[in-house]
């Protein structure tokens, strides 16, 4: 370990920022001198912010998604159309879709997908509560959003297989997601035509 | 499944846009601390001692596809010794209609101390991987390890078989990547003995759609290679002509039934040997299982069983006809790597070579130990001494 060059609060700041992803000991040191030499405009706002997130942020009881409220922004949200579910795998992936914009319907999120080789299983998904909400009726489709990797694919077969016997329409995104490619990267315009060209499972 | 459309009649030589590498700059790669060649030779002869560093270039050249290049190797390994990233750059000249691009492929350390990673460039941009390269070029390459092919294992053959399909076909390497992991996936639930069937289900849905796009894409490749070996005959050829055929459940399986019908037969076999593959360790059916049979076609026997120079020119002939079909599938005349191919062959045989490969149309790189090797190179050919570093003109 190398010595401490500044006090404990300041080390502590560099620490934290450290375990961001992207993130390295270089980069955080640098976020860090940033942030102490625009300590009114941005060192104080973000501590703000910071403690106003972590003092709100809940995890929404029906989607999974995080918001500062449960149910989220988007569940409450009345101009959405309740017949629609997309499946995600996670927060990132909701946000992705959203910033495409083509859709106006309601999540949920999985918080991961199958992996034997991860030990991830059924139980440690969210998935009792998508067939939960599929069942309650007004939802006429469910478009399942997942990556196109292997474990991705897998969880959309899982899903399909567990909704089988609900009156519900399932679907994919169809042509434009690359075998292994990740949401969260596609750009806007790929994700709102792979949306719009889904297709039945 | 395979992109673009054949070109059979189309006319040899100058009717496809080439690729050749007019200048190839290597930094820390292996060997060499800064290496640049400079030519606008349709081939390119690397004479030098055993470990001056001749194969190092052919494998830098080899990066520029999907996969660890030419020897298989981790890219860390092609670190020259005490640094801590690499770079390989290429200038490609695409002939007149088409722009010349420039090419980069690297190690970049990572700032933070972290693991290094892979960077792929395509003039001056960043590209997500090296797949990105095929809209440029297409690589084959023939290496010494390939000598013992037709005598060895079977899964030797298949990985031959998967880089032939890699070239025409560039969605295929992460095609068998995948089928690998879900593969392994079952393999660990039934270990685990499967709580959920329905999870075992869907597992094998994924192998069964990814394990008869594989069983296609290889038969694809090897009908139309067969097909061009097949119209190319010539029995006055040095290299004779090789026989090819898939063996393997799988691949008669597609043979049989449409792709749907054949994933259903796939699903049902994968449930019904559970039992059998819990047992096994691993999973028994599937292109995993499959072998490329080869035989000497002129003497009608198993390409193993020819003499050690008969299967050398056997291979050399089945990569010559794989770079036709390159050219005729994708459009692009490949550049050819030739790792310690030219001692085998005396002078008719290695005249003979040239001709074909100048038919072909793209660039050939060849190795030899000896300068005595390539006294007797085409018009127009680059010779170059490699030694201590470094690669001059041979005169
Ligand atoms: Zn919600």
């Amino acid at each position: 370990m190398p010595k401490a060059s500044a006090g404990p609060e300041i080390e502590r700041l560099i620490q934290l920022l450290a375990r961001l992803p992207g993130l390295g000991p270089r980069s955080a040191r640098r976020a860090a001198l940033h942030l102490v030499k625009k300590r009114e405009q941005l060192l104080g706002p973000l501590a703000d912010a910071t403690r106003a997130a972590a003092e709100r942020i809940v995890t929404c009881s029906v989607c999974g998604n995080i918001d500062t409220s449960d149910p989220c922004a988007i569940c409450s949200d009345q101009e959405r159309d309740p017949r629609i579910i997309v499946v995600v795998e996670d927060v990132a992936d909701l946000w992705a879709l959203e910033r495409a914009g083509v859709l106006n319907a309601r999540y949920h999120v999985l918080g991961g997908v199958l992996s034997p080789l991860d030990g991830i299983g059924p139980d440690d998904l969210n998935i009792t509560g998508l067939v939960g909400r599929a069942a309650e009726g007004g939802v006429e489709e469910i478009i399942i959003a997942l990556n196109a990797t292997v474990d991705g694919q897998t969880t959309a077969h899982y899903l399909t297989d567990s909704l089988r016997h609900l009156p519900v329409k399932i679907t994919r995104l169809a042509h434009g997601v690359p075998v292994g490619g990740e949401l969260d990267y596609l750009d806007e315009g790929t994700l709102g035509a792979a949306l719009r060209s889904r297709t039945a499972f | 499944m395979v992109e673009g459309v054949p070109v059979e009649q189309a006319p040899v030589g100058g009717g496809f846009p080439r690729a050749r590498v007019v200048r190839l700059g290597l930094t820390d790669f292996r060997s060499y601390d800064t290496l640049s060649i400079t030519t606008d030779a349709p081939l390119v002869a690397l004479s030098g001692d055993n470990g001056a560093g001749k194969t190092n270039i052919l494998e830098a050249l080899s990066l520029f596809t999907p996969g660890r290049g030419l020897r298989r190797a981790e890219l860390g390994r092609m670190l020259r010794h005490g640094a801590t990233g690499f770079s390989v750059f290429a200038a490609l000249d695409r002939g007149g209609c088409e722009p010349a691009v420039n090419l980069g492929v690297g190690l970049q350390p990572d700032p933070e101390g972290g693991r290094a990673t892979r960077l792929c460039r395509i003039d001056g941009d960043t590209v997500s991987s090296p797949a990105a390269f095929a809209e440029y070029l297409r690589l084959v390459w023939l290496t010494p390890d390939l000598d013992a092919l037709f005598r060895g294992p079977a899964g030797d053959r298949r990985r031959f078989l998967d880089r032939l399909v890699l070239a025409v076909d560039s969605g295929h390497g992460s095609r068998v990547a995948a089928l690998e992991r879900a593969t392994r996936s079952r393999n660990r639930l039934l270990e685990e003995g499967a709580r959920d069937p329905r999870w075992l289900d869907a597992v094998e849905r994924e192998i069964a759609e990814l394990g008869i796009a594989v069983a296609v894409a290889r038969a694809e490749t090897v009908t139309r290679l067969a097909g061009l070996i097949a119209r190319a005959r010539n029995n006055d050829s040095p290299f004779p002509d090789a026989g090819l055929a898939l063996e393997g459940e799988t691949d008669a399986l597609v043979v049989q039934h449409p792709a749907l019908e054949a994933e259903d037969v796939y699903r049902e076999r994968l449930r019904n040997e559970r039992g059998r593959d819990r047992a096994a360790g691993r999973t028994l059916f599937g292109p995993q299982a499959s072998d490329l049979v080869v035989r000497h076609a002129p003497k009608d026997i198993p390409a193993g069983e020819a003499s050690t120079g008969e299967q050398k020119a056997l291979l050399i002939g089945l990569v010559l006809a794989h770079a036709g079909l390159v050219r005729s599938m994708t459009g692009h005349a490949p550049i050819v790597l030739l790792d310690e191919v030219a001692a085998h062959l005396d002078t008719a045989r290695r005249a003979a070579l040239y001709r074909l490969l100048a038919d072909i149309g793209g660039q050939v790189w060849m190795t030899g130990a000896d300068p005595a090797l390539f006294a007797d190179l085409p018009e127009g050919s680059l010779h170059l001494a490699i030694a201590g570093g470094t690669a001059s003109p041979r005169i």
